[in-house]
C-alpha cells in the first residue's frame, strides 16, 4: 500500500479536513505520511494532479467534472470520493454598490430575490445614465463562485454575460480589487469576505447558503486510475479526512483547530473561528449574522459525495454555455462524485438519505431540482428569464 | 486575423525560421530577472516581438491590448487562473486561446510544469510552431532556478562561515584557545553530536547571548 502522499491545496478555510488530517495526526493514525503542497492557482492544482505530481488535491467541486468532460482543457478523468466542505462562500459588495442596491430595493436586501431585483434596477439605471458596467469577481470559470453569482443575478433578471462583467480573480487579490474599485462585488470562500469587512471595504450581502442551502463546495479529487491502482490508500485517506472533519467541527477543538488552520492559510485564528462557527461580521460597522448552514465540514452527511450536486453543477455548465447538453455528459458528470468509495472506506452506508432540503440543494428561487430532467430545469429558467435567450453559444 | 507568415523584421534569424519572427509573444512573470533572461533568449532565437507584463492587475485588459500569439506565464503567478477565463468567454475574447498541451504531449507539459512555466497559444497557431518557444522557455526557467539555488547556497555558505568565525572568537576568549584549537573543538563536538559545524557554532552563539 502506498503510504507517502503529496496533496495540493489552496490556502482557504474549506481545506480544513485535509490540513487537520495532517496537523492533528489523523493521517498518521491511518498509516499515511502526507506532504501538503500549498498552491497559488486552481490551474496549477488541476495540472499537477492531472500530471501525477500530486496524488490528491483540495479542489473546487465543479473542476473534476470539467476535467472529466474535457471542458476548457485536457480531458483527464478525475473522481471525488470525499466532500471537504458544503457551502462556505459569501457574496460581498462594496459600500457604494450596497448603497446603490438599498436605494432601489423593494424590500429587505438580505433576501436574495430582493437584492437580485435591486441589482437589475441598478444595472438599468447605470445603463440609462451612461455609467460604467458593474464588475463581479469570482475565482474560476468552473466554480460555485461563478455559478452562484450567475444564479443569483439571473433570478433578478440580470444577464451575467451581457449586463455585467464577470472576471476571474485569484482569492488573495479579491479584497485589493474591491478596495481599488476594480470590482464592485465578489463571491469567494473564507477568509476573504471577512477580510474585506475587517478592512472596511465590503459588506457581506449574502452567504452562499442563502443562494443554495446545500451545495458541495470543495472536494478531494484524485485521478480515476490512481483510485483504482491504490484502493487501500484511498480508503485510509478518506477515513483520515472524515475523522479530521469531525474533529475540526467539534466546538471542543475549536481553539486548537483555528491555530493550526490559521497558520496553514495565513489568516488570524479569530477569523478562522468566525467562519467555522458561522458567526460572521457582515458590515463594516460591526453587525454580525450567524447561520448553522454557513459551512459544513462533517454535519448532515457533509462528506458523502452527492450525485445530485454533480448533476446541478453540470446543469450550470450547460446553462452558462460551457457545455452542450447530452445525457452521456450528464452520466460522466454524475460518476465523478463517488459515494460508493466513501461508503466502502467508512465500512457503512448512511442509515437514511439526506432529505432536508427536499431536493438536497434548496436553491432560493425556481423549482425543485430534478437531476433526471435537466432539460426541463433549464427550460424553466429560460421562461423565467428576461426577454432574451439565457443560453449563450458554446465558445 | 492571422499575421502574414513570411514577413520578418530587420533582425534575420537563422534557426527559428523566418516566419516565426512575426509571432508576438507576451511574458507574464513577476520576477523581472527571469523575464529578462527569457526575453533575451527569445530574441537570440529570432523572436523579435516580445513583450513583458510585470504588472498583473487587469491582466486580461493588458493582454487584449497586446493581442499576442503566445502567452508565457510563470506557475507561481496566481493570475494564471485569470487566463483560464479566456478559454470560456467568447464575448470578450477576440481570438480563441488554449493551453499548449494536447493529449499526446504529456512529456512536454510535464517538463514545463517541472520548470515552472506554462504556455498559452492564441488563435489557430500550429502547435509545432511554438514547440521551439516552449523548449527555450523550459531551459531558461531551469537555468534560472539553478542560478537561484546556487545563489542561495552561496549565501548560506557565507552565513555559516560568519557564524563559525564568531563562535571561534567566543571560544578563544572564554577558554583561552587559539583559532585552530577553537575550530577543532567545534568540529569534534559536531562529529560527536552528528550535527553540522555551523549548527554547533549557532548553539555557542546562543549560549553566549544567554551568558551575557
Amino acid at each position: 500500500m502506498k503510504r507517502n502522499l503529496r496533496i495540493g491545496y489552496i490556502p482557504l478555510i474549506d481545506a480544513t479536513p485535509v490540513l487537520a488530517a495532517v496537523d492533528h495526526g489523523f493521517a498518521e493514525a491511518e498509516g499515511l505520511s502526507i506532504e501538503l503542497v500549498r498552491e497559488v492557482s486552481w490551474s496549477n492544482v488541476r495540472d499537477k494532479l492531472n500530471l501525477g505530481l500530486f496524488d490528491a488535491s483540495h479542489m473546487l467541486a465543479p473542476l473534476p467534472i470539467a476535467s472529466s468532460l474535457g471542458i476548457g482543457h485536457v480531458k483527464v478523468p478525475l473522481i471525488a470520493p470525499f466532500t471537504l466542505a458544503l457551502n462556505g462562500n459569501s457574496i460581498t459588495v462594496s459600500p457604494a454598490l450596497y448603497n446603490e442596491l438599498i436605494a432601489v430595493a423593494d424590500g429587505d436586501v438580505t433576501d436574495p430575490l430582493v437584492s437580485a431585483r435591486a441589482l437589475h434596477r441598478a444595472v438599468a439605471d447605470r445603463r440609462a445614465r451612461g455609467a460604467p458596467m458593474l464588475n463581479f469577481g469570482m475565482t474560476f470559470p468552473f466554480s460555485n463562485h461563478n455559478y452562484q453569482l450567475r444564479f443569483w443575478m439571473a433570478a433578478g433578471g440580470v444577464d451575467p454575460d451581457e449586463d455585467v462583467r464577470l472576471v476571474v480573480l485569484p482569492p488573495p487579490y479579491m479584497v485589493e480589487s474591491l478596495t481599488s474599485g476594480h470590482v464592485d462585488c465578489f463571491c469567494v470562500g473564507a477568509p476573504w469576505n471577512s477580510v474585506a469587512v475587517d478592512n472596511g471595504v465590503g459588506h457581506i450581502l449574502h452567504f452562499g447558503c442563502d443562494i443554495q442551502r446545500r451545495m458541495s463546495e470543495k472536494v478531494l479529487a484524485v485521478r480515476e486510475n490512481w483510485a483504482s491502482d491504490n484502493p487501500e490508500t484511498l480508503s485510509a485517506l478518506i477515513r483520515a479526512l472524515a475523522k479530521a472533519a469531525a474533529f475540526a467541527e467539534n466546538p471542543a477543538n475549536l481553539d486548537a483547530v483555528c491555530d493550526t488552520i490559521g497558520m496553514r492559510i495565513g489568516a488570524s485564528p479569530e477569523v478562522v473561528s468566525r467562519t467555522l462557527k458561522g458567526v460572521l461580521k457582515v458590515t463594516t460597522d460591526g453587525l454580525t449574522r450567524s447561520s448553522d448552514d454557513y459551512i459544513l465540514l462533517d454535519r448532515h452527511q457533509a462528506n458523502r459525495p452527492d450525485k445530485v450536486h454533480a448533476a446541478w453543477v453540470y446543469a450550470d455548465m450547460v446553462r452558462w454555455g460551457q457545455s452542450p447538453l447530452s445525457l452521456e455528459s450528464l452520466r460522466i458528470a454524475e460518476n465523478v462524485f463517488r459515494p460508493d468509495l466513501y461508503d466502502l472506506a467508512m465500512g457503512r452506508a448512511p442509515a437514511q438519505a439526506v432529505s432536508d432540503p427536499a431536493d438536497r440543494i434548496g436553491a432560493f428561487y425556481g423549482p425543485e431540482f430534478v437531476a433526471s430532467d435537466i432539460a426541463g430545469h433549464l427550460e424553466s429558467w429560460r421562461l423565467r428569464g428576461p426577454n432574451r435567450p439565457q443560453l449563450s453559444v458554446v465558445r | 486575423m492571422r499575421k502574414g507568415s513570411d514577413s520578418s523584421g530587420p533582425g534575420a534569424q537563422p534557426q527559428g525560421g523566418s516566419r516565426d519572427s512575426s509571432l508576438k509573444i507576451a511574458i507574464v512573470d513577476e520576477s523581472p530577472i527571469r523575464a529578462a533572461i527569457l526575453e533575451d533568449g527569445l530574441r537570440e532565437a529570432g523572436f523579435t516581438q516580445v513583450e513583458r507584463i510585470a504588472e498583473t492587475r487587469n491582466l486580461l485588459t493588458r493582454i487584449y491590448a497586446l493581442d499576442p500569439d503566445v502567452i508565457l506565464i510563470d506557475l507561481e503567478n496566481p493570475s494564471r487562473d485569470e487566463l483560464e477565463q479566456m478559454f470560456q468567454m467568447s464575448r470578450i475574447v477576440k481570438r480563441p486561446i488554449a493551453m499548449f498541451v494536447d493529449q499526446s504531449d504529456t512529456a512536454s507539459i510535464q517538463a514545463s510544469v517541472d520548470a515552472g512555466v506554462s504556455a498559452y497559444i492564441v488563435g489557430n497557431l500550429q502547435k509545432d510552431r511554438i514547440k521551439t518557444i516552449l523548449d527555450l522557455c523550459i531551459s531558461r526557467f531551469n537555468a534560472f532556478s539553478r542560478l537561484q539555488s546556487e545563489l542561495e547556497e552561496a549565501k548560506d555558505a557565507l552565513q555559516e562561515r560568519k557564524i563559525i568565525d564568531r563562535a571561534k572568537g567566543v571560544l578563544m576568549k572564554a577558554k583561552g584557545l587559539n583559532e585552530e584549537q577553537a575550530y577543532t573543538l567545534l568540529r569534534k563536538t559536531a562529529m560527536n553530536e552528528n550535527k553540522k559545524i555551523a549548527e554547533i557554532a549557532q548553539s555557542v552563539m546562543t549560549a553566549a547571548e544567554l551568558f551575557k
